[in-house]
């Protein structure tokens, strides 16, 4: 690469201003043709609102876009796209009900006969070796083929610069690398491509270039391969890194939670059944469940947490039979349960932080009493929740809304944690949590667990779960791998344990 | 049983059937397109008192019948003004416009009661229509030979078309259409609008076609109907225009046990009361709801995001 080259896409003093926050401030970088760049920060650091405006979602407040060494105004998506950028979003853009050919259709500016587009797209399906039916209904897709209609989608744009939000957060470590080899190919021929990510050993692995975001200003422009993961966290969160506290290991106590052939139907048409799971945890003890998004965590969470009844010996609970028990009644068992979704699952938006509280420690901390709410008990102890988890609120009448991810996170883990349970059920217990929020709850976990109470953590985050737990189990396709100690555990077997009959890595990997 | 008698059945179930299938025809398209809008009564009275105001200042049904369009549009932008611009609750809103609709209607009404147009009956030749099996093929209206075109018109249009297929993304989930670049709000209006046309001329046939004056809310529950009918069908056209003809039967069971049908020919239906056969379209709905959830999604062609306001912020 010339130092001369003119840059393909170039930012200067980018400034982006929402109500209350400054989302970008000044932020100034390039990107050269062929280059593969990471933009590296927390949640809310900015890098979202960043790549809107290159795609053309928003518009910038102040500073410009220069493409190509020109002046440009990206009106719109659209315009985006006929510029040369295309984009995979973290969030896929799909549509569930309809064909992976109507998908990438609606993703084309320009109308295209169907049988011209099938053509196409199987022609950069084999140039890119990404495999995929054309006919299948998107419903009945990996999360990791969902994320392929979406790289065709923007390959068959011809871009010169790509935007991939995130992609790797819920593919299998197979899948991965299965990516990162497109993307190699695709900078080998030129494009560029603009990496979001929070993962850094993969921006170590791939990316020639970072760029640090912090608080929506630009701390660092830096080599990744010469820094360490270290470093750069460090510079993410402006701070240097707490590694997760352990107390001298006390070893496990009896068993706690006993899970045996556990059998669930399936739940509506798209839902997973269990299959006989087994396994059981033990006084102190943090059990992970790994697998890739739609293997059947929602439903063993909901069988967990009693939402959905199983067979009344499936499930121990200090020897006592909970299978039949109802959610609060387990509860009162002393079973507690974090789902994955914080809004509307796990919390009532509209409602207050004490009237959240509440709903699951009413039986607990008897905050019931003839029917009537006493409602001192509840915000007094909403109050010492927000305290002990430093949750960021205006107090215990702030609205579960208001609160960010992170804190909201906080705010349910501390919730249960507090009540004392003898098991705690938690499933992606810092998805879409920023670094510093992720490992307060980890260590409020580990700290959980060294006092006697069993934890299970369901994590599509494998780093998560190979730093927090003592045994490790796979779930796929409803069934549970046999559980195995972290310290032996292989990244390459869990990932082809992860993989099953929808990954392609078992197969190659085979 | 004479022929006679079957062929005089078969019109009168293609006249009840009309109206309901143009308007379910109009409110799948809106509903596919996210948006459910239980205005269509009160869009249909509009269209009823528009198509016949039309015809009487200008003398001509044809006319008549873009007036029914027009009402019938006008009004529905009205609530989509409020439920896309201003996010207001799509169901709530529905229900105001069918109240307003008929309020409207009654006052629009006032001069034009008592008025008598002529029929906007069949434009062929009569001897065409002289023989009984003519009768069956060319003896209608024009609006029923434009409402069963309208049928392959719009299941090739969600189907085939590029539109259609934007249309369908922006009912299947608002946000990735958004993310795309596809105007959600704009293609909600469209779809509304279509729905409110097809809402109108369906509402004129009562007082076009069926009785050629104009009565307060003379189209009486019809629009219910055809909201019933759209689900009834599982958001697919061709089970919709099945399930029209379907409801349009029973709507003729109810007149037939009325005028005593029954009582020469199958005596033992003749203790059913008529109210019986009214109420079986909404009956048959929840039959046909039940069998879709028993069967699972799959039997569903409900779009995901229907009756959820598109707030693009978040």
């Amino acid at each position: 690469m010339q130092p001369s080259q003119t840059p393909r896409l170039e930012l200067i003093g980018i400034t982006k201003r929402f109500p209350g926050v400054l989302a970008n401030d000044q932020v100034t970088f390039s990107v050269l043709a062929g280059e593969i760049h990471a933009l590296l920060g927390e949640n809310g650091a900015g890098k979202s609102t960043l790549v809107k405006m290159i795609y053309g979602v928003m518009q910038p407040d102040a500073g410009e876009i220069r493409w190509d060494g020109k002046r440009v105004v990206v009106t719109n998506p659209k315009a985006a796209r006929k510029m040369g950028v295309g984009m995979v979003f973290q969030h896929f853009s799909l549509f569930e009900a309809m064909t992976v050919l109507e998908n990438i259709a609606l993703g084309m500016d320009a109308s295209i006969p169907a049988r011209d587009l099938e053509a196409k797209i199987v022609a950069v399906m084999r140039q890119y070796g990404l495999k995929l039916e054309p006919h299948r209904i998107v419903s009945t897709l990996s999360v990791g083929e969902r994320q392929r209609i979406e790289i065709v989608r923007a390959l068959l744009l011809n871009p010169s610069l790509l935007i991939m939000d995130e992609p790797t957060s819920v593919l299998t470590p197979q899948e991965v690398d299965q990516l990162f080899i497109v993307l190699r190919q695709l900078a080998a021929e030129g494009c560029s491509i603009l990496y979001i990510s929070h993962k850094l050993h993969e921006i170590k692995a791939l990316c020639d270039t970072a760029t640090i975001l912090r608080g929506g200003k630009l701390v660092d422009t830096c080599d990744p391969r010469v820094e360490t993961s270290r470093s750069m966290a460090e510079k993410m969160i402006g701070g240097s890194l707490k590694d997760i506290q352990r107390g001298a290991s006390k070893g496990f106590g009896a068993d706690k939670l006993v899970v045996q052939n556990l059998s669930v139907a399936k739940d509506g048409h798209f839902g997973i059944p269990l299959r006989n799971i087994s396994f059981r945890v033990r006084a102190g003890e943090i059990f992970g469940i790994a697998g890739v998004a739609g293997n059947g965590q929602n439903a063993l969470l909901l069988a967990m947490s009693g939402e959905v009844p199983c067979d009344d010996a499936s499930v121990t609970v200090d020897g006592v039979k909970v299978g039949r028990m109802t959610a609060k009644q387990r509860r009162l068992a002393g079973v507690a349960s974090v789902p994955e979704e914080r809004n509307g699952h796990a919390a009532v938006p509209e409602f207050s932080l004490s009237d959240n509280a509440i709903l699951t420690a009413r039986d607990r901390l008897g905050m019931v009493t003839g029917g009537m709410i006493n409602k001192r008990a509840s915000v007094t102890y909403a109050g010492e929740v927000i305290t002990a988890f430093a949750v960021k609120s205006t107090g215990p009448a702030a609205l579960a809304d208001s609160l960010s991810g992170g804190n909201l996170q906080k705010f349910i883990m501390g919730r249960e944690i507090m009540q004392k349970p003898a098991v705690l059920v938690v499933s992606q217990p810092t998805w879409g949590v920023d670094a510093g929020a992720a490992g307060a709850i980890r260590q409020s976990l580990v700290d959980l667990a060294a006092t006697g109470s069993a934890i299970v953590v369901i994590s599509q985050d494998l780093d998560e779960l190979l730093s927090l737990c003592d045994t490790l189990a796979v779930i796929n396709e409803g069934r549970l791998s046999k559980p195995m100690p972290v310290a032996d555990a292989k990244i390459e077997e869990i990932g082809l344990l992860m993989g099953g009959v929808h990954g392609e890595g078992a197969i190659h990997a085979a | 049983m004479s022929p006679e008698y079957i062929i005089a059945a078969i019109v009168t179930i293609v006249g009840l059937t009309t109206p309901i299938l143009l308007a379910g025809l109009g409110e799948l398209v809106v509903e596919k397109s996210g948006v459910l809008n239980l205005g269509v009564e009160g869009m249909m009275l509009v269209g009823a008192i528009s198509g016949f105001g039309v015809t009487v200042l200008t003398f001509s049904p044809w006319l008549g019948v873009l007036g029914a369009a027009a009402g019938g549009a006008v009004a529905s932008m009205l609530f989509a003004v409020l439920v896309l611009q201003l996010n207001s609750n799509q169901v709530a809103t529905g229900l105001a416009l069918t109240i307003f609709g008929t309020g409207l209607s009654s006052l629009l009404g006032l001069s034009f009661t008592g008025r008598i147009i002529v029929p906007f009956l069949s434009v062929f030749p009569d001897a065409l229509a002289k023989n009984p099996i003519g009768r069956l093929i060319f003896g209608y209206s024009p609006i029923v030979y434009f409402a069963l075109i309208m049928v392959p018109a719009v299941y090739w249009f969600l189907k085939s078309t590029r539109a259609g297929l934007i249309l369908r993304a922006v009912g299947e989930n608002d946000h990735s259409a958004h993310s795309i670049g596809y105007s959600v709000v704009m293609v909600r209006y469209a779809a509304i609008a279509f729905g409110g046309a097809m809402a109108g001329i369906g509402g004129a046939y009562f007082s076009m076609v069926i009785t050629p004056m104009w009565a307060e809310k003379m189209t009486a529950g019809r629009g219910w109907i055809a909201l019933a009918l759209v689900v009834f069908a599982g958001w697919r056209t061709g089970r919709l225009l099945a399930g029209a003809y379907f409801f349009g039967f029973l709507m003729w069971l109810e007149l037939f046990a009325k005028a005593n049908g029954f009582g020469t020919t199958l005596p033992f239906l003749q203790v059913i009361p008529s109210q019986f056969w009214a109420a079986m379209p909404y009956v048959m709905t929840i039959v046909a709801l039940t069998i879709i959830s028993a069967r699972g999604t799959a039997g569903s062609n409900a779009p995901a995001c229907l009756g959820r306001p598109f707030l693009p912020s978040t």
